[in-house]
């Protein structure tokens, strides 16, 4: 573990369920089991109905650029190490707007529209982060 | 029962430092104080509502226990930057319903002494949200700095006419003399600026400076009698954004909510507005908003801001004391929005001041546009 790591995200009873199948290298969306509303990130309660019927869709893992931004400037230990980086959002063909690093190109070809797929980052035992890369 | 005209800003205080090594946080919010209550002709025992944010987890009850004060009403709305312009509008509503006379109103911070990296921070807040965003590395300047790239995706603005923006405020700051940066800029010196987070540049980006700032709201009727001409609160409205269910709209900015809002019950047009005062944190900030707020159609903001139209003598006057970008900015600005637009509308500037300055907007943003954020306007006018 000599190597500067990246914060990492707090699991919690609401959010275990996404970052299990993340591990497995599967990425969900949650969608509302009464009024069929998407989701991203996950939370136990729909925000549009207040229902807690919740069923977990297997996302495809491809999406297109939203927007990104090449970070030149950011001190923090696990960022400083690897600027410039790209911080992104990817919008996921399910609909739902996520951020994420780009990874797989050089920054000055990011694009937004670009199409894009995950790239698994396992950064622990528990912890995996869906990173995303330009898609064939 | 409108609250509308019947509360005023009676005192305002900026303090003149931009670098207070020898100051504590504490020190500024009551030497501010101090400036904002002598400016009204009040005393300290006259203050019966508190109003802060961003001193500490209970700041309120530390600030009232160095000011030793027992106020009959206590608001320490915390939305970020744009707290303070919340606090004027909180306050209004609490004159006029009795529950408080005299409203003080106080900021203080040592952001640059402490050498305490806002911008270009991690920005988390530990809310749910953030674990699924610090770790991909998102800084302040990099929400921003999505937005203005999804704006030029969709609209064509460029990095020149962002630019232009940061060479208005250094073009107000070298009118005032308490300004961090008063040399001028020109595009091209933004331009050539390093990259922090693309597309913004260094000179994209405000400062981090220490800074205080206060002010006194009470009556109209009571200001009235007062030491100094009033400026009088026409209107205001606070919004919220965020992402929603995870369709997140980078460009949709709260003070599309406020802002008409705030007008409506203010009765103003965008026409009857002299000169505006918006939270500059970026560039970007300013083009957002002023495009939120009706001044001018969506994606039109790169084009509206350019041609001098900001500038002293334009026709929208904007961030007359050189703003967050060239004048101050100790984290949170909302308190010097405020203040400036009242001087305005007493005729103090000098050199800077609007001619005929009759109705002012204020706008302050809280959090990160794109992000989580507030928007809070307010409609300032002379009484």
């Amino acid at each position: 573990m000599s190597e500067p790591r990246r914060p990492l995200p707090r699991i919690d009873e609401e959010t275990r369920g996404y970052w299990e199948a993340v591990v497995r290298h599967e990425l969900f969306v949650q969608e509302c089991g009464a009024c069929r509303v998407r989701r991203f990130p996950p939370r136990a309660v729909c925000p549009a109905c207040l229902s807690s019927s919740t069923t977990w869709i297997r996302a495809s893992g491809r999406g297109t650029v939203y927007s990104f931004t090449v970070t030149h400037q950011n001190q923090a230990p696990g960022f400083r190490e690897r600027l410039p980086y790209v911080l992104a959002v990817v919008e996921l063909e399910e609909g739902v707007r996520l951020m994420t690093n780009l990874v797989g190109c050089a920054p000055d070809a990011v694009r937004i529209g670009m199409a894009v797929e995950v790239e698994w980052e396992d950064v622990t035992p528990e912890v995996t982060l869906p990173l995303f890369r330009p898609r064939p | 029962m409108s609250i509308w005209g019947k509360v005023a800003v009676a005192g305002v205080y900026e303090h003149p430092r931009r670098y207070a090594p020898d100051k504590t946080a504490y020190q500024l919010h009551a030497e501010s104080a101090r400036g904002a209550l002598a400016d009204a002709g009040l005393e300290i025992g006259d203050v019966d509502g508190l109003f802060t944010s961003g001193v500490g987890p209970i700041g309120i009850l530390s600030l009232a226990q160095h000011l030793n004060l027992r106020p009959d009403y206590l608001d320490s709305q915390a939305i970020g930057g744009s707290s303070f312009v919340s606090h004027c509008l909180h306050a209004a509503a609490a004159i006029e319903a009795g529950l408080c006379s005299v409203a003080l109103v106080t900021y203080g911070s040592t952001a640059a002494s402490e050498r305490f990296a806002i911008g270009t921070g991690g920005g988390g807040v530990g809310d749910p949200a953030d674990h699924f965003e610090t770790p991909f590395g998102p800084t302040i300047v990099g929400a921003y700095a999505l937005c203005a790239q999804r704006h030029m995706h969709e609209y064509g603005t460029t990095s020149e006419q962002l630019a232009e923006i940061a060479v208005t405020m250094r073009k107000h700051a070298m009118l005032n003399p308490h300004a961090k940066y008063r040399d001028p800029i020109t595009v091209d010196d933004v331009l050539a600026s390093r990259m922090i987070s693309s597309p913004l540049h260094l000179l994209d980006c405000c400062m981090i400076s220490d800074g205080g700032g206060a002010l006194v709201l009470t009556s109209s009727e009571r200001a009235r009698d007062l030491r100094k001409p009033v400026a009088v609160i026409l209107g205001g409205a606070e919004a919220v954004r965020h992402h929603g269910i995870g369709t997140r709209d980078l460009l949709d900015v709260a003070a599309r909510q406020s802002g008409p809002l705030a007008m409506a019950r203010a009765g103003v047009s965008h026409a009857d507005i002299d000169l505006c005062m918006v939270y500059d944190s970026y560039t970007i900030t300013v083009l957002l908003t002023l495009e939120a707020l009706g001044f001018c159609g969506p994606g039109e903001g790169g084009a509206f801001c350019g041609g001098g139209r900001l500038a002293l003598g334009g026709d929208l006057p904007t961030n007359t004391d050189g703003g967050g970008l060239s004048s101050n900015h100790p984290g949170m600005r909302g308190i010097f929005l405020v203040i400036e637009a009242v001087r305005q509308l007493r005729g103090e500037r000098g050199a800077a001041q609007v001619d005929g300055a009759e109705i002012a907007l204020v706008h302050g943003t809280g959090g990160m546009l794109g992000q989580r954020h507030s928007g809070v306007t307010l409609v300032l006018g002379k009484a």
